[in-house]
């Protein structure tokens, strides 16, 4: 993935420093409370959500079982539309064709949509090195962006970021990229909102070129789609005259019906709004309305890796809404940061280790981020059992296995230095065999919670050594769970 | 070997432990039933809750004005004049207008007719305040307007440039109940946008400000057949 997170620590040491970042830590829990409180109520709006849930699981499994075939079928609708679609089984390709594709246009500067794609492949980095400026756009983008920094949550990349600093990195940078902060800006959002608007507001009404990603791409119809709030989205989708999208492979729904589930999941996961502010779907190009010219870059970049591997090929079901990353006690602790990737979270945890292998110290780590809490199962619109994958990871990393890589069955030995993490999985592994222990186990460490210890005795300690441990939460996810919407009535 | 190719041969290498769940070609035709509609279960509601028409309008009111676009109802007679009055309250000298955009609505109205040319830069059409539009499908339960780019709502830039959006929906007639109703109605061939609420952003602290990039403003007029 994108050489910006190259030589980061691993998860154990970078968790330990976010750690002890006050700050960084009362930005987050302020922050993932807010949403996982108001997400809770967005969803029980829903009476029918376990059953979206379930005919989301679905939709994205048929689809990943047949890939191959609603990839071409998409290929096709797409170019019939007047778009014209690339492949690119790597990071390193898919940059060579966006910067070719950009040279083509003569411009030397683009603007951004938030995409995670090209976050994970490095496309910034990779335009920059051709001589190409790339802005991002989205508000928290920009933050990051002006801050030289990286994002750390999925939805709320600047999440780390509170207001006052936020006022700072836009007094000192903005006169650097373009139009400079107002003067005597403060700190309140609506003024620092007002700055970025009319900060991006001069790229927007000159760019020629624009590059995205989408949330989903309509096999049947070869229509794509862009859910967003600010506008920013329409901004880069309409005013250029060529707009580029790199997308990976996974995002592929079948029919044009099919985004009735996830319309309805996505933002309430999200979010936790009934409705985005703004969702944009294009089909092709249209003659006198946006871009007259339409590339699709299809993605692979490890995903058909992580499709061959029986347990783990779930997480391509990921329609990234993020509400796995709010509920979880670790990442709540640890900072999209910790994660070295553009995935932070449960997601990042199952994820980028099968994006990218396990080679890498933070890679091997990160199947580990995680006290198996289950939470992120219990919220995720497309039942991913993270947990499952956790474990099955752990397992492999710990005894070694076959994996595919770059599409060929490679066997890992077992990683050397994870005896503790090897004890930590046999256990892990017998409670998920005997799901009685585990829920038991849980609620008791609830009940005890004040009484835990801050490291782990026996063969864990080696573990908790490096890491803050979780506290136990006041009640376990699954009491809460049970209690409030147990059964299969799961809404009310 | 192209990528396309090596990209395939992968995916189909990936599944081979996978059996193919027979033939399950995706519609033909948007909208048509097929044998990919029998594959997955969709046991959801077409609709939340039951509703009279009535209500189902005034559902969208009141989730539209939960995302903070300011609702207006009016009778066909009325409109020209709600027009009129929602413009002059932004003191609005120019109003971009769609190509079709019904001649009776602007009849009142005091503002400069502006139109979307081909040639008209995003900078020309960034001058003018305010723009109105009618709409393609409105969603009750989610408080949301779906754009298509008829001749009646225009090209897509004139409803994101403008700081301020008056858009024109004819009740009940436009409106649907749910998310499913309104992809029934829509055309994938055309470019849409759904809005719901205007612009905003949770970026900073996730406290909301309205207004980043698209129109601060928007405001809907339910307009009644009577
Ligand atoms: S794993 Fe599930 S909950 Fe987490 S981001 Fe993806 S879809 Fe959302």
């Amino acid at each position: 993935m994108s050489g910006t997170f190259v030589g980061m620590p691993a998860f154990p040491k970078a968790a330990h420093e976010a750690v002890n970042n006050a700050t960084l830590r009362g930005n987050l829990r302020h922050a993932t409370h807010t949403i996982r409180t108001k997400r809770a109520k967005a969803v029980a709006e829903l009476s029918d959500w376990a059953e979206l849930r379930e005919a989301g699981k679905r939709i994205k499994d048929h689809t990943l079982r047949h890939l191959d075939r609603y990839l071409t079928q998409l290929e096709e609708s797409v170019t019939a539309a007047g778009g014209v679609v690339h492949w690119a089984a790597d990071a390193e390709e898919a940059n060579r064709i966006v910067t070719a594709l950009v040279k083509m246009t003569g411009e030397s500067e683009v603007v951004k949509v938030k995409s995670m794609a090209t976050q994970e492949i490095g496309l910034n980095e990779a335009l920059e090195a051709a001589g190409i400026h790339a802005y991002e756009t989205d508000l928290a983008e920009l933050i990051v962006q002006l801050g030289k920094d990286r994002p750390s949550h999925i939805l709320v990349p600047a999440i780390h970021r509170n207001r006052g600093e936020i006022r700072d990195i836009f007094v000192r940078e903005m006169g650097e990229w373009g139009r400079p902060a107002p003067e005597g800006l403060t700190d309140t959002p609506a003024e620092l909102a007002e700055a970025a608007r009319l900060h991006l507001r001069e790229k927007f009404l000159r760019a020629k070129v624009g590059i995205s990603g989408a949330n989903f791409m309509v096999a049947e119809t070869g229509t794509l789609v862009v859910v967003e709030s600010e506008g920013n989205g329409r901004m880069c989708l309409t005013l250029p005259e060529t707009l580029i999208s790199v997308v990976g492979i996974e995002k592929i729904v079948p029919s044009w019906r099919d985004l009735e589930v996830f319309l309805q999941t996505l933002p309430r996961s999200s979010t936790a709004e009934r409705m985005n502010p703004y969702t944009s779907m294009w089909t092709g190009t249209t003659d006198g309305d946006g871009p007259q010219t339409f590339h699709l870059v299809l993605l692979d970049n490890g995903r058909t890796d992580t499709l061959a591997d029986e347990v783990g090929r779930q997480a391509l079901r990921c329609i990234r809404c993020s509400a796995c990353l709010n509920v979880c006690p670790v990442y709540e602790r640890a900072g999209g940061h910790a994660y070295g990737s553009v995935y932070p979270g449960p997601i990042g945890a199952i994820l980028s280790p099968q994006l990218r292998g396990t080679a890498s110290e933070i890679d091997a780590s990160l199947p580990y981020a995680s006290s198996l809490c289950g939470a992120c199962y219990e919220v995720c619109p497309v039942a991913i059992d993270i947990p499952e994958v956790l474990v099955h990871l752990r397992e492999r990393i710990a005894e070694g296995g076959r994996v595919t890589k770059d599409g060929n069955t490679v066997v890992l030995k077992p990683a050397k230095g994870h005896a503790a993490e090897r004890a930590a999985m046999r256990a892990a592994r017998w409670a998920f065999s005997h799901p009685g222990a585990m829920g038991a186990g849980q609620r008791l460490a609830s009940r005890t919670r004040r009484f835990h210890p801050r490291t782990l005795p026996g063969p864990g300690r080696a573990w908790s050594a490096t890491r803050e441990l979780p506290a136990v939460p006041a009640e376990s996810f699954r009491e809460w769970w049970q209690r409030t919407r147990g059964g299969k009535d799961t809404t009310k | 070997m192209s990528s396309r190719d090596l990209i395939l041969g992968r995916v189909r290498r990936a599944l081979a432990d996978v059996p193919r769940d027979g033939a399950p070609p995706a519609p033909e035709r948007p909208g048509k039933d097929s044998p990919y509609e029998e594959a997955v279960a969709r046991s959801y509601l077409r609709e939340h809750g039951s509703r009279s028409v009535a209500e189902t309008v005034d559902l969208l009111a009141e989730n539209l004005a939960d995302y903070r676009a300011i609702v207006h109802r009016s009778t066909e007679e009325e409109l020209p004049y709600v027009i009129m009055r929602l413009l002059a309250e932004r003191g609005a000298q120019y109003v971009l207008v769609p190509p079709r955009l019904p001649p009776e609505w602007m009849s009142a109205a005091d503002p400069t007719q502006v139109h979307d040319r081909a040639v008209s830069t995003p900078h020309e059409l960034d001058r003018v305040a305010s723009v109105v539009t009618g709409c393609a499908v409105a969603v009750a339960e989610t408080g949301t307007i779906v754009l298509d780019g008829s001749p009646d709502q225009g090209r897509r830039r004139i409803t994101l440039i403008p700081d301020h959006h008056i858009c024109v929906v004819r009740v009940p007639d436009q409106v649907v109940a749910s998310v499913p109703q309104a992809l029934e109605r829509l055309d994938p061939a055309r470019p849409l946008t759904w809005i719901s609420g205007p612009s905003a952003t949770s970026d900073i602290e996730l406290d909301r400000v309205e207004g980043v990039h698209g129109p601060r403003t928007l405001e809907v007029v339910l307009v009644s057949g009577e």
